[in-house]
């Protein structure tokens, strides 16, 4: 119990901290790699919890895809970035208000908090149900209860794809490609000029 | 001293914060703004899977599982424009987004 305590705790001053450093650091490459660093260890959080199967995803879906596109996007744009950090502090005092303001309040609803009379019996770190493992007790909801909210998930990331593929593709002029129809139709009459030459002299 | 629900629902608070203060902070980077609000969904998931464990009940990493999907929606989407709008003005500055102005 207490490494579990002692992991707890490294493991979210490292996510506030990398949480912290997103922000504020001079290069967005940093900042996504503090990205990176927060989605790992808020997955070691969730593997402390007993829900793997939600800290695997996070970690396929967040560092393998989303940091990295952010990554690529980042470095792919050639933009002057200090440029942008301009006015960086002039925001800080109101943002700083509305940002202590929110975290009071939240730490109150959680100080002054309570279950309810119905489900203060079940308070009880419970990973998972009926001795089965988290990802196996997920899919026996996921595909059952909720089949048609995890299509319609299926459906939002299909329309994310073809979205992001319809806005950034291009068609550019001059760019060679095999035309096969073309090349099948092509008629010799056109294509070749037969000259009679006569010896001696040239063309 | 064991870890209950209140750790993990104030990790959360702290990470939503950082995610509304960094969109304050960098009024004028959208890179760092699209970063700022997927720390905040990084929050809500937090505080979804510790209510779903902590209640012995698994609906809530069902939902954290939806908001997942739709951050990587919203990620890919919002980058793409990013690009698009980059490759059209060459800038990426908050305060030149104003062509849909009336």
């Amino acid at each position: 119990m207490i490494l579990q305590t002692i992991t707890f705790y490294l493991f979210a001053a490292i996510t506030i901290a990398a949480g912290f450093m997103v922000i504020a650091a001079r290069n967005p490459v940093h900042s996504v790699l503090y990205l990176i660093l927060a989605f790992f260890t808020s997955a070691g959080l969730f593997v402390l919890i007993g829900a793997e199967f939600i800290a695997m995803i996070l970690v396929i879906v967040y560092v393998g895809a989303v940091a990295v596109l952010f990554l690529f996007v980042v470095m792919m744009l050639d933009i002057n970035f200090t440029e942008l950090r301009q006015g960086f502090l002039q925001y800080l005092p109101i943002g700083g208000l509305i940002g202590l303001a929110l975290l009071i309040e939240l730490i109150m609803v959680v100080g002054v908090w309570q279950f309810g009379p119905e489900v203060a019996g079940h308070a009880i770190p419970q990973a998972t149900t009926n001795g089965m493992t988290n990802t196996e007790a997920l899919g026996n909801i996921i595909y059952t209860q909720y089949v048609y909210a995890f299509q319609a998930a299926g459906v939002i990331l299909l329309i994310a794809m073809i979205g992001a593929i319809v806005l950034t593709h291009r068609t550019r002029p001059g760019v060679k490609k095999q035309r096969i129809s073309s090349q099948v139709y092509r008629d010799p009459k056109t294509t070749i000029e037969v000259k009679k030459i006569k010896p001696g002299q040239g063309i | 001293m064991t870890i209950g629900l209140e750790n993990y629902l104030i990790v959360a608070a702290i990470l939503f914060t950082l995610g509304i203060f960094g969109i304050f902070l960098n009024r004028k980077n959208v890179i760092i703004i699209l970063m700022s609000i997927e720390l905040m969904l990084l929050a809500v998931n937090i505080n979804l899977v510790a209510f779903s464990v902590f209640l012995g009940n698994l609906i809530g990493q069902v939902f954290a599982l939806f908001v997942l999907t739709v951050a990587a929606g919203e990620a890919a989407i919002g980058l793409a424009i990013l690009v698009i709008y980059f490759r059209n003005r060459g800038t990426i500055a908050v305060e030149d987004i104003s062509q849909m102005k009336g």
